[in-house]
């Protein structure tokens, strides 16, 4: 029910009574108002800014946060009003709709900030207003399409360890920066199609005269080089066509693709060639056929991206072309029809036929004005200028729209590639900010081991050590301490002091990454599997690299002295040189015991 | 809209004026109800339930009057399965009692003081208006034949049992049986009156809505 409809009720209630003379039967009973109170102001108090409203208000909606007993959740006792601890402007939103029972999208606000509120108070989106919904649809779209852009590229770029051949080499196919191998065919394709296309044209330059004939064209001069090239290509582009036909995961979907169609066009006429024989007859057809080895021009599109965007856009403004096409053809055959029999009186004139009129109609639409045609009667030059004037008119129309989509798609293009582009350093820096907090357990644990032996050994050590950490970050440091305890798995520290303490550690704890390192070379584990380094942070890179880079590691750094409290990103991390040989001891200690 | 400059229009088609009209009208349409004090003596209501009405009314109808138009839109949502649109035509034209075709808060106070705070008999007066539609003091039978038509209809077609054709002529001829107490085809004031305070039902129905407000 609407806003004000429920203030409404009463009145349709007490209209109710002109049924009572009519009915036959006693009425039901009226449910009692058993929490009947007056209608009061309730103070809601949005992250400090305060909101007063009748709680009749609020309850029009019961179904949502402020409508039912939840709001009670947010009762502050002390100065009795209602505390959240959310943004504001959204708030002044919500609470709109509740007074005029209709939800508008502010343009300013961001779309997941605004779904997130609407979320929080239980609020379906789908009951925007019709001014606001439009805007609100979009921006979601938007959104959802950059999140699943950004979805598909994280995908793409997780390293899959159980790719098989074929699918390797489709992702090869598909994405040529994936390997070196890719890009090498991808350059050598391009280039062959490069040389092909070439080919086709210079053949039929004339090449200079050969003593006793007439000048020829270079195809025939030289037929044999020619000749030669051709088939280098075509083998080329044979083997090509095979490779793709035997990656992709689905074939039949392949083979009914637009550029697999091109791949066989362009090949298609040399094989023809090959087998049928020097025929008279058949040789004007294979003439023809040669036209198509022209496709192969169109192979460029999986080298060019803005071909393909370009490609990708006349596909979407396929009705704006066929509109253009249409009124294009209607206006030609108006205007041939006028000028054939305007100048039908005129002698000599080459408006034979309305057939024949239509080169005139289409040279002069579209302002090319060849001037082998041209109307000799008053009638037919008048005709003829606004055929030409019209001409600009019905062409400029649908031409921008096919713009402005070009653009657009271009633009997204553009967007998408910066958007991959940046989001390398986007998660380098994520990862650098995720590997600071397990750093800080590191840390937290040098300092509690630290003053462990400060405690031991009774010396006095600097103040540094007694690292005060925050409530939250002692507690999460617990929480990873008791998981150590539990599982057996452990971070090493690395600290060149602890390495005295070592024999204080009893259990498996938190292992560093440098010092995995090193049990892995020293205990010259090779085939460590991966999965079973512990790491604070989840990212995939930490554990699947661990190793990968052992292997590269030749050379020591030289010893560095660090203090135990400088905070260090993982790559920093890994350039410092692993201490001392006491470690490996530590790992191949036995796994605790839990007792319960 | 004018493409051509030479095509200016001359004369205005009356449509547009009307429009252009209506619209200046629905502009100036305002209506300010009386003193919140002169409202208290006049219904039955105390001030602050008054003050509950009005916000109700004025969220609603922001211009102070509600038309037919919206009435019926209003009444309309409390019934989603039928056609409310008869009966609350009725039922406009049984509030709006200067018939200027709109009713103002003032109107809508009179209206539910009676229905809520008034008396038997002043509510049984109430309801002969109602169902008297051309206001001529007598209830015809083809009147409350359209009355229980628009009851009917507001109950929609999924009911069950299923709406039978002739159960509002039916229920007309049940209602003559009850209240025309002289058999001559119309109910007076007086008749409807005196056979109402006779049934229980009617007058312990009457009592239901007391505490709506």
């Amino acid at each position: 029910m609407a806003a004000g409809v429920a203030a409404w009720l009463p009145f349709a209630r007490a209209a109710a009574i002109g049924w009572m003379p009519v009915a036959n039967c006693p009425m039901p009973l009226a449910p009692a108002d058993k929490n009947k109170r007056q209608d009061e102001l309730i103070i809601l108090n949005v992250s400090g800014r305060r909101f007063q409203t009748w709680r009749t208000t609020l309850e029009r909606y019961p179904d949502t946060l402020l409508g039912s007993t939840e709001k009670e959740f947010f009762f502050n006792e002390d100065t009795k009003e209602y505390f959240f601890d959310r943004d504001p402007e959204v708030f002044r939103c919500v609470l709109n709709f509740y007074r005029t029972g209709k939800l508008h999208y502010p343009r300013y606000e961001c779309i997941s900030a605004y779904d997130d509120e609407l979320a929080f108070y239980g609020i379906l989106p789908e009951i925007i207003g019709d001014c606001c919904y439009e805007e609100y649809k979009d921006r979601k779209r938007e959104n959802a399409e950059r999140l699943m852009d950004d979805n598909d590229s994280e995908n793409n770029q997780e390293s899959m360890p159980s790719l098989s051949f074929r699918q390797t080499m489709w992702r090869a196919f598909e994405n040529p920066h994936t390997s070196t191998l890719a890009l090498v065919f991808y350059y050598v394709t391009g280039f062959f199609i490069a040389v092909s296309v070439i080919t086709n044209v210079v053949e039929t330059v004339p090449c200079g005269t050969v003593p006793g004939s007439k000048e020829l064209p270079c195809g025939e001069r030289y037929s044999v080089a020619f000749f030669c090239l051709d088939t280098a290509c075509v083998m080329i582009f044979t083997v090509e066509y095979l490779l793709r036909l035997f990656a992709p995961p689905s074939r039949y979907r392949f083979i009914r693709s637009v550029m697999s169609i091109i791949d066989v066009v362009a090949i298609m006429p040399y094989y023809i060639g090959l087998v049928m024989t020097d025929n008279e007859d058949v040789s004007g057809a294979f003439v023809t056929l040669r036209v198509f080895r022209v496709f192969r021009i169109f192979k460029f599109s999986r080298h060019s991206q803005g071909l393909r965007i370009l490609g990708y856009t006349l596909k979407s403004c396929a009705s704006e072309l066929g509109f253009l096409l249409f009124s294009l053809t209607m206006a030609i055959i108006i205007f041939a029809t006028v000028m054939f029999y305007a100048e039908k009186g005129s002698s000599a004139s080459k408006f034979t036929s309305i057939p024949a009129s239509f080169w005139y109609t289409i040279v002069t639409m579209t302002t090319l004005g060849y001037g082998d045609m041209v109307p000799k009667t008053i009638a037919g030059k008048i005709f003829g200028s606004i055929c030409s004037l019209s001409g600009v008119l019905v062409i400029a129309l649908p031409v921008p729209v096919i713009v402005s989509n070009f653009s657009r798609i271009y633009h997204q293009n553009q967007r998408a590639d910066k958007r991959r582009a940046q989001k390398k350093a986007r998660l380098a820096r994520i990862r650098v900010a995720k590997t600071g907090s397990s750093n800080a357990y590191l840390h937290s644990k040098r300092n509690g081991l630290l003053n462990e032996a400060l405690e031991l050994t009774g010396t006095p050590e600097d103040e540094h050590m007694g690292k005060t950490t925050s409530l939250i970050e002692s507690q999460h440091h617990h929480l990873l301490h008791c998981l150590e305890k539990t599982t057996g798995l452990s971070y090493l520290v690395d600290d060149p002091l602890l390495s005295v303490r070592t024999s204080t550690i009893k259990n498996h704890e938190f292992i560093d990454e440098q010092m995995f390192e090193q049990n892995c070379m020293e205990s010259s584990m090779q085939n460590y599997p991966s999965t079973r380094s512990p790491s604070l942070s989840s990212h995939p890179g930490l554990t699947t690299t661990c190793c990968s880079r052992r292997s590269k590691k030749t050379t020591h750094l030289p010893n560095s002295n660090l203090p135990a409290t400088r905070l260090r990103s993982m790559q920093e991390l890994s350039t410092i040189h692993i201490q001392g040989s006491e470690q490996p001891s530590l790992t191949t200690r036995p796994p605790p015991t839990t007792s319960k | 809209m004018k493409l051509l400059p030479c095509s200016a229009a001359k004369t205005s088609s009356p449509a547009i004026q009307n429009s252009v009209e209506d619209e200046l009208e629905m502009a100036t349409v305002r209506h300010r109800p009386e003193a919140l004090e002169l409202l208290e003596a006049q219904s039955k209501f105390t001030k602050k339930e008054l003050q509950i009405l009005y916000r109700g009314f004025k969220n609603e109808c922001p211009s102070g009057v509600v038309n037919e138009e919206t009435f019926k839109e209003i009444y309309s949502q409390f019934f989603p399965q039928g056609d409310s649109t008869t009966y609350a035509h009725f039922l406009f034209n049984a509030f709006d009692t200067d018939h200027n075709g709109a009713v103002s808060f003032e109107d809508f106070i009179n209206g539910l003081s009676i229905l809520l705070r008034g008396t038997v008999q002043e509510k049984l007066n109430w309801a002969f208006n109602l169902y008297d539609i051309n206001k001529d003091g007598y209830i015809t039978k083809e009147e409350m034949l359209d009355i229980m038509k628009a009851i009917y209809d507001m109950m929609g077609k999924c009911t069950y049992p299923v709406l039978k054709e002739d159960a509002p002529r039916q229920h007309v001829e049940t209602f003559f049986q009850k209240m025309d107490k002289n058999k001559d085809g119309v109910v007076t004031i007086d008749e409807f009156i005196e056979s109402c305070q006779k049934d229980e039902n009617i007058m312990r129905s009457m009592q239901l809505f007391e505490n709506v407000i």
